[in-house]
């Protein structure tokens, strides 16, 4: 899926090599180690300064941008609910990759399996931390992307919320071949899904490895 | 009708300092320390409004199309340095050029139609019409553009994570973009949409009332002033749109990163 090679980014972060191919990665490692910014250019939010990343065998700097994020759709740290309606905010992933939009019970369908009891008419504003957070996962669901990079869901969740949208999403990337890469801080939840673990510090990757 | 204008002696004129005055003393019975800026502003005012009539005086005398497109050339120059300056969030090199276009390309070609198109004006450099219509189109155009670039540059600064996660949903950086867009040439055409719902009942515009005290048909005046007024909507969302459209893109990278 992803292939790394000599990579480097200001002063955070420099990888040799790295190769990420299974379902489910956890990147691991203490804050402002380069997780995040590892993730971003996974995305092509951020550029490395100098060196490579393939993915899917494809030097991804030769990719169209907006195409690549269509197939590699990243979650952020931070909810982002858009004015409008629960429907409205679960079509957007789609209109926005150029998708056809998600029929009705489709999107209750995966409601339901974030768990997330609302209608489909009712509002965003009184929704809470964590039920935004199950909304935009359930937002990505939708999009039926063929990878999917979820940072830290921490920030601003409690425990609970965090382990119940990381088990969710792992499900979900599991039934459906998808491959899912994660940022946690947390080491149970690494050895949970101990894929595959890769850890950083200092922008560097001091170990990969499969279990 | 009286035709002929009332002629203002300078004393008279210096009569109405005594507003100034009476300010002064508001001010400074309250305590309020702007004393320096009321007579500064007082005296600026005084100034270039009098330079502006000898300067006019001459070019109205000196008819030519070079000496109107000089002017035209000062105002436009004057209004982008001013509509940069009092935008407050630092921009770009690349944002103040599309300001700098804009509002030469919106303000001008307005202005340009207006007078020779609906008014007629010939010869078209006739700086009786050409000098203060401009000023009036270019004035509300720069206000618009400073509203819509302060509006763009907040929204930009402030929403930058919902930008950014509607790219890593796969959106273009122009669909990432569009309410912010469609509210900065919102905030920009605001003002002036406002201040015609209420022309006529709680205003009297200035172009208008100036008309009538110099013994036009207030009739005249009206239609003057609606075409200004439609000019001035014209010229606002020309000038805006097109910043606001060019604008955006230079916040972005060629691969559609937020810089």
């Amino acid at each position: 899926m992803f292939e790394i090679r000599n990579i480097k980014f200001k002063n955070i972060l420099d990888i040799k090599f790295l190769n990420i191919d299974k379902p489910i990665t956890c990147v691991v490692g203490p804050s402002g180690s380069g997780k995040t910014t590892l993730l971003r250019m996974l995305n092509r939010l951020n550029v490395p300064d100098e060196g490579l990343i393939l993915y899917n065998n494809k030097d991804i700097s030769k990719i169209d941008t907006m195409l690549l994020r269509r197939n590699v759709v990243m979650l952020g740290q931070t909810p982002v609910i858009y004015s409008s309606n629960i429907e409205d905010n679960l079509q957007i992933g789609l209109e926005f990759s150029k998708k056809l939009p998600a029929s009705k019970s489709r999107m209750k369908e995966i409601l339901e399996r974030v768990e997330l009891n609302k209608k489909l008419t009712d509002g965003c504003g009184n929704l809470s931390g964590g039920e935004k957070q199950r909304l935009c996962l359930a937002r990505v669901m939708l999009m039926d992307a063929d990878t999917y990079l979820l940072d830290e869901p921490s920030a601003a969740l409690d425990k609970d919320t965090e382990q119940f949208i990381i088990d969710n999403f792992s499900k979900f990337v599991l039934e459906n071949n998808k491959e899912l890469i994660m940022i946690t801080h947390s080491e149970q939840i690494a050895q949970k899904y101990n894929n595959s673990i890769v850890r950083i510090e200092n922008g560097e990757v001091v170990k990969s490895y499969y279990e | 009708m009286n035709n002929a204008v009332m002629n203002l002696s300078v004393f008279q004129l210096s009569i109405a300092y005594v507003f100034v005055l009476i300010m002064l003393i508001i001010f400074k019975s309250r305590g309020i320390k702007r004393e320096k800026q009321i007579l500064i502003a007082s005296t600026r005012m005084t100034i270039q409004l009098t330079i502006m009539g000898y300067v006019l005086m001459f070019v109205f005398n000196n008819p030519s199309w070079w000496l109107t497109s000089f002017m035209i050339i000062i105002m436009i120059s004057f209004a982008i340095y001013n509509s940069i300056k009092r935008v407050k969030i630092q921009m770009s090199k690349e944002l103040k050029r599309i300001i700098a276009f804009s509002m030469t390309f919106g303000a001008l070609l307005t202005a340009a139609f207006f007078i020779i198109v609906v008014l007629s004006v010939r010869p078209w450099f006739n700086p009786q019409y050409f000098i203060p219509i401009s000023g009036m189109i270019v004035g509300n155009s720069m206000t618009g553009i400073a509203l819509g670039a302060n509006k763009l540059c907040s929204d930009f600064e402030d929403k930058r994570i919902e930008i950014e996660n509607s790219l890593m949903l796969g959106a273009s950086p122009l669909e990432a973009t569009r309410k912010i867009v469609n509210n900065a040439f919102d905030s920009a055409i605001l003002p002036t949409m406002n201040n015609m719902l209420t022309m006529g009942i709680v205003s009297l515009p200035g172009m208008m009332t100036g008309q009538i005290l110099s013994g036009t048909f207030p009739i005249t005046a009206i239609k003057y002033q609606i075409g200004i007024m439609l000019a001035i909507l014209g010229s606002t969302a020309v000038s805006t749109v097109l910043f606001v459209t060019l604008g955006y893109r230079t916040f972005f990278t060629k691969d559609s990163r937020l810089k």
